[in-house]
């Protein structure tokens, strides 16, 4: 059995004095695509942004290819092979399409620009369009695209999306969607995917995880997660 | 037809009769507040009656009335009437087109001819605005500034202001790329100014050393106490970085007051050196400029080099800004603007973004704060006071903010309509504060508030950004 990707032992993380993660373990394998599932505050953005070191984690370890990144500022984890999505897209509005992406590579380390472009653009062609184009006037799906690409443009082993269905059509979801499989089964990239739309989630990934008022209720592989009752009433039923 | 035309009188009937009321009601305000003046010139009390200020008022009261009924209240009516009118003059100016350009040349030319050793500064004005119209704005602008002192060499008060201006032009420049560029809003940029000013005043007494060595020793002064501000304020935003920005800069200027024996405090430092051309003083003896180079004295000379000089520290400014916009640092800066967690996420570290942001904004606020130290000849704490702070950021916001030609445009609106409106004394503040409000209100977001892209794409696209209302305020 290989070593885990990334492995978050115990974690807890407070904002002030209340609790967001109590105990948290969750592991991620290279080639993996991993889905943290959960209801509105459960705490799956806080361990999101605690990997990335803001809030730190009190308590527990983080750990990314066998290195502690527990306490290190943000952007040196973001330097590591790391590449965040963040939850709500959080592009530069008034820079173009193309100054997004070069701000994407601003850390990238080694092998060509030209060539991570080009990949991106190969994932999401209609970036290549828009290219001139200021983030501000791209719709939610092409900024969320737009937000995919700025992340891959460092060329990461791990990808964090927060996300990324927020606002978004069914149709562009499933856009987003099946780029996040093509990235997994083509450049075997290893993604981490917190999300609610829980359905898409779970049908995409190896595994996944229930996180409930800040803890891991519930994991295994994505299939069996889809068929058990208690996610099925709580997360995919809910409506009805 | 009829209708309308009956539609059109009872427009003007009706506003005229709006106006007639407004009219009477500002009689009844200003008769006694503007009608008549409390002389006491004899030692006693009387009223002296000013009927032509009043008439002027009420006037004003009455036609402005009188348009806005019309305008805003008959839009369309007006709409109709005016339209017609301009639709003929517009078919008739485009015909002619031609005619028209070669008339205002001609006329430009006559007006240059008739007063041949002083180039009226509206002939100028028009040719400027011709060539920025065949040109472009940039090098009509670029133009102007390099033939300006040809131009103008027997007008030493226009080269002074001409001066004055690019200083300012240098200093909003400066500032942008603290406010445009990275987002920091700075009420104490003119701290860097004094820094700057002082620094050169202090070495250049006491060591004697020439502009030229003092002017980098000037610039890196005030970059090291920009990054002195920077540290403490590296987790505030918005309002609360302005209200630290704007006491760092009263700190500085009450330092300077009280500091006295570096800075002599209120009394200042007189007798600063002179600026040199690269070590020849502009003096009238025999080692001096006009001297070498075989010129009849003219005290103009050290003028137009002081112009040329700002006029190149300006452009200096201008080009690194360009150059760093297109360098991963800049593009940092410009980031960090639109959204900082964002930047942090793709692994740059803020911190340093915005030191060397309030660092180099800075260094070019302490080099123009040296050429005005040399340029005066003598500095108080006076000249760093906060209203300098204002004006240099009423530059880049009404320019702007990140547009390099939008902060030239509004120094020299703004600094020479302090100058053009000189006379009105005390009112100048309310007349400013107008054109601030008018901006405000019709180009909220600067005069130039378009971004340059820092990087193109070697072909136009149909659909430009500009046509694309943009999602955010």
């Amino acid at each position: 059995m290989s070593e885990p990707l990334l492995s978050i032992k115990g974690v807890s993380a407070f904002y002030g004095s209340i609790a967001a993660l109590k105990g948290i373990d969750v592991e991620v394998m290279p080639g993996e695509i991993v889905t943290i599932i959960g209801a509105n505050g459960a705490g799956k953005s806080t361990l999101m942004m605690t990997i990335c070191g803001n809030p730190q984690a009190r308590e527990g370890t983080v750990t990314f290819e066998g290195r502690d990144i527990t306490h290190l500022p943000t952007h040196e984890i973001m330097r590591m092979k790391i590449a965040q999505s963040p939850e709500g897209r959080r592009i530069f509005p008034r820079m173009t399409v193309f100054e997004n992406l070069q701000m994407g590579a601003a850390t990238a380390e080694g092998g060509s620009f030209d060539e991570a472009l080009a990949k991106v653009f190969k994932l999401f062609p209609i970036l290549e369009q828009r290219r001139s184009q200021r983030g501000g006037t791209l719709s939610g799906g092409e900024q969320q695209m737009l937000a995919i690409g700025r992340a891959l443009m460092s060329r990461p082993r791990l990808l964090l999306l927060d996300e990324p269905s927020l606002g978004l059509a069914p149709l562009v979801v499933r856009q987003i969607f099946s780029a996040i499989r093509d990235l997994n089964q083509r450049e075997k990239l290893t993604i981490f995917l917190v999300e609610q739309n829980a359905f898409h989630a779970l049908k995409l990934a190896h595994r996944g995880y229930v996180m409930v008022n800040g803890r891991i209720a519930m994991q295994g592989t994505g299939k069996e997660l889809l068929e058990k009752p208690e996610v099925r009433s709580a997360y995919l039923e809910g409506g009805r | 037809m009829s209708a309308s035309s009956a539609g059109k009188s009872s427009v003007v009937m009706h506003a005229l009769k709006d106006a007639l009321i407004a009219g009477i009601v500002a009689f009844g305000l200003f008769v006694l507040l503007l009608g008549f003046l409390a002389d006491d010139t004899l030692g006693k009390l009387r009223p002296l009656p000013r009927p032509v200020l009043l008439a002027a008022a009420v006037g004003i009261v009455f036609v402005g009335r009188f348009l806005i009924s019309l305008i805003y209240y008959n839009a369309a009516a007006l709409r109709v009437l005016l339209g017609e009118l301009f639709v003929a003059a517009f078919a008739l100016a485009k015909r002619f087109r031609f005619v028209l350009l070669a008339l205002m040349i001609v006329l430009a030319f006559v007006w240059i001819y008739r007063v041949p050793d002083d180039w009226p500064l509206v002939a100028t004005i028009i040719i400027t605005i011709l060539f920025a119209v065949w040109l472009g704005l940039t090098p009509a602008l670029l133009a102007l500034a390099v033939l300006f002192p040809v131009a103008f060499y027997s007008n030493p008060y226009y080269l002074g202001i001409a001066i004055i201006i690019l200083t300012y032009v240098m200093l909003g420049w400066g500032l942008n790329i603290v406010v445009g560029l990275a987002g920091l809003l700075d009420l104490g940029y003119v701290a860097f100014y004094a820094v700057g000013a002082y620094s050169y005043a202090i070495i250049a007494q006491a060591y004697g050393w020439s502009f030229w060595v003092c002017l980098p020793l000037a610039g890196l002064f005030a970059a090291f106490f920009g990054v002195l501000l920077g540290f403490p304020v590296l987790r505030l935003r918005g309002d609360y970085l302005a209200i630290v920005t704007l006491a760092f800069g009263e700190i500085v200027r009450i330092v300077l007051l009280n500091w006295i024996s570096l800075t002599n405090g209120p009394n200042g430092i007189g007798s600063i050196p002179r600026a040199s051309f690269f070590g020849i003083p502009f003096t009238a003896d025999d080692d001096g400029f006009a001297a070498r180079f075989g010129f009849e004295f003219d005290p103009t000379h050290r003028t137009v080099f002081l112009f040329y000089l700002i006029l190149a520290l300006a452009l200096i400014t201008n080009w690194v800004t360009i150059r760093l916009r297109k360098l991963p640092v800049g593009r940092a800066w410009e980031a960090l603007r639109e959204d900082e967690i964002a930047v942090r996420s793709l692994g740059i570290n803020p911190t340093n973004t915005k030191l060397t942001a309030f660092a180099i904004g800075a260094m070019f606020g302490g080099f123009a704060g040296a050429f005005f130290a040399t340029r005066q000849g003598f500095i108080s704490p006076d000249s760093f006071t906060f209203p300098e702070s204002a004006l240099i950021l009423a530059i880049v916001v009404l320019g702007g903010m990140g547009s390099q030609i939008g902060v030239a445009i509004a120094a020299i609106v703004m600094t020479a309509s302090f100058e053009l409106f000189r006379e009105f004394e005390q009112f100048r503040l309310v007349i400013f504060g107008f054109a601030m409000v008018g901006i405000m209100i019709w180009r909220p977001r600067g005069l130039i508030s378009s971004r340059e892209p820092s990087v193109y794409l070697k072909e136009r696209k149909t659909i430009s950004a500009e046509h694309v209302a943009e999602g955010h305020g």
